[in-house]
């Protein structure tokens, strides 16, 4: 322990927050910005491929299986792997990002929509809906809670991997950590570490909001044990 | 591409393979670290799922510490272990066993809490007291799951060693980050390409153990029906009684 002549480094310090308020606050920006980018856009893929997945459920082996070898291989590896043909910044983040919220999202969708009682779609069809219908008003309403938690995991493991990021230079808050690293700056560590905690944590309140406003009819704390996958 | 020709370049140099540095050495570093580092998580995680799946307690706990550990970023335990005078490899163990216990505690808590309450019930009726419950009936049925445990903390923790290079840790992710810093690109693809061909093949190599070390009457029998089936399918979705 060197702590005892060597100059105050405290883990916690206000000073350093209100001195750096301003990179703070971008660094953070641009996390939050990666992250919900980064969801949305999986979101918007994984579902059309759930759904392609489930209609033809030849399709399921190799769409969760293309997605696990890609969940397999590490986040260093795949910056790695990018970098040389999409450059060093935003892209290459936000690609690997989308990569890893895919699985997550695709295998929750696909479990959600097997999951729908087959008495509901036996009655679905027999009153005629056709597969679309079913798929837009029965099916996707019935797998909701599934693919909530899908989207809270997808989340809260995004905000943690942004911070890789910063081997290509676009790492949110990771940016600080590894600056603070740098030049053993304890405060800046340890309150960007607390901010991306708050940031996972903001996030996934506000997706429980989402889907319990999403989901009026089910009422209950179920989904907040709900989240393993 | 110019690219590739140079990972393909720095593969096929015999200088980048052996010495101090080489690949095999880092190889050889990383999957120790890895090992030391599942290991240490399993000291700690697997006693405690034990007690609490045979308690049939701690669903809940195992689910907050994954939610939590899932929130918190590697980089971020690492830069701290290694910024509070903990160096090299000691904090890459340190931080990636904390990694691996969610698995390890969840799956242990679960397999051994998951045995069906009826074959349970039958060994209490058999007369069999709690110990021996324990070891000759729910934790050989809970195999399965501790084994898909251990392969998913191994995998996860080979995936998160090379992160430690930033840090200073030694491990094949050394190659890329010292790649980046240099701006070799094609060093940095040689060196992702070896990271995920590790990460690839350990899970490959792992999945054939956990069928392995599962008891014959555990694993999944494809032609038979499905009143049958493996702890994990039936925890996962609890079925209709």
């Amino acid at each position: 322990m060197l702590l005892a002549d060597a100059p105050p480094n405290p883990w916690f310090s206000w000073q350093y927050v209100t001195n750096n308020s301003a990179d703070i606050r971008s660094a953070l920006g641009q996390h939050t910005s990666l992250t919900l980018q980064a969801v949305a856009i999986a979101l918007v893929v994984a579902l059309p491929l759930a759904a392609l997945a489930h209609a033809r459920p030849r399709l399921a082996a190799p769409v969760v299986g293309t997605a696990g070898v890609l969940y397999t291989v590490p986040s260093l590896a795949l910056f790695a792997l990018l970098a040389p043909w999409t450059g060093i910044g935003r892209t290459t983040v936000l690609i690997g990002l989308v990569a890893y919220a895919l699985l997550v999202l695709v295998r929750n969708i696909l479990v959600g929509l097997q999951g729908v009682d087959p008495a509901v779609t036996d009655a679905a069809r027999g009153m005629g809906y056709g597969r679309g219908r079913m798929l837009w008003q029965v099916e996707l309403p019935q797998a909701l809670p599934s693919i909530v938690a899908g989207v809270r995991v997808a989340t809260v493991s995004t905000v943690a991997l942004v911070t890789v990021g910063v081997v290509v230079g676009y790492g949110g808050l990771g940016q600080l950590m590894f600056r603070g690293f740098r030049s053993d700056y304890h405060a800046e560590i340890m309150t960007a570490t607390v901010l991306c905690l708050v940031l996972a944590l903001v996030c996934d309140v506000v997706i429980v909001l989402v889907g319990r406003w999403l989901t009026p009819w089910s009422r209950s704390t179920r989904m907040l044990a709900d989240s393993e996958v | 591409m110019d690219i590739v020709q140079d990972a393909i370049t720095w593969l096929n140099d015999p200088l980048n393979w052996t010495g101090p540095d080489g690949v095999l050495s880092l190889a050889a570093a990383h999957v120790r670290v890895t090992l030391l580092a599942v290991l240490l998580a399993a000291v700690v995680a697997m006693p405690a799922g034990v007690w609490l799946g045979h308690r049939r307690r701690g669903g809940t706990l195992g689910v907050v510490v994954a939610n939590t550990t899932r929130a918190l970023p590697t980089l971020a335990l690492l830069t701290l272990f290694a910024s509070a005078g903990l160096f090299g490899n000691t904090a890459t163990v340190l931080a990636c066993a904390v990694f691996a216990v969610p698995p390890l505690l969840t799956n242990t808590v679960t397999g051994v809490g998951g045995v069906d309450r009826d074959v349970v019930d039958a060994a209490r009726g058999l007369g069999m007291s709690g110990a021996r419950r324990l070891w000759s009936v729910e934790l050989p049925l809970s195999v399965p799951l501790v084994a898909a445990g251990v392969r998913t903390a191994v995998v996860q923790v080979l995936a998160t060693v090379p992160l430690a290079a930033l840090v200073g840790g030694r491990s094949l992710g050394s190659i890329v980050v010292t790649g980046f810093g240099t701006q070799r690109y094609g060093q940095v693809l040689a060196g992702g390409v070896l990271v995920a061909a590790l990460c690839l093949v350990a899970e490959g190599l792992l999945a054939l153990a956990q069928r392995a070390v599962s008891p014959r009457g555990l694993q999944p029998a494809p032609a038979r029906s499905s009143r049958r089936p493996t702890p994990v399918a039936a925890t996962a979705d609890s079925g209709s009684d």
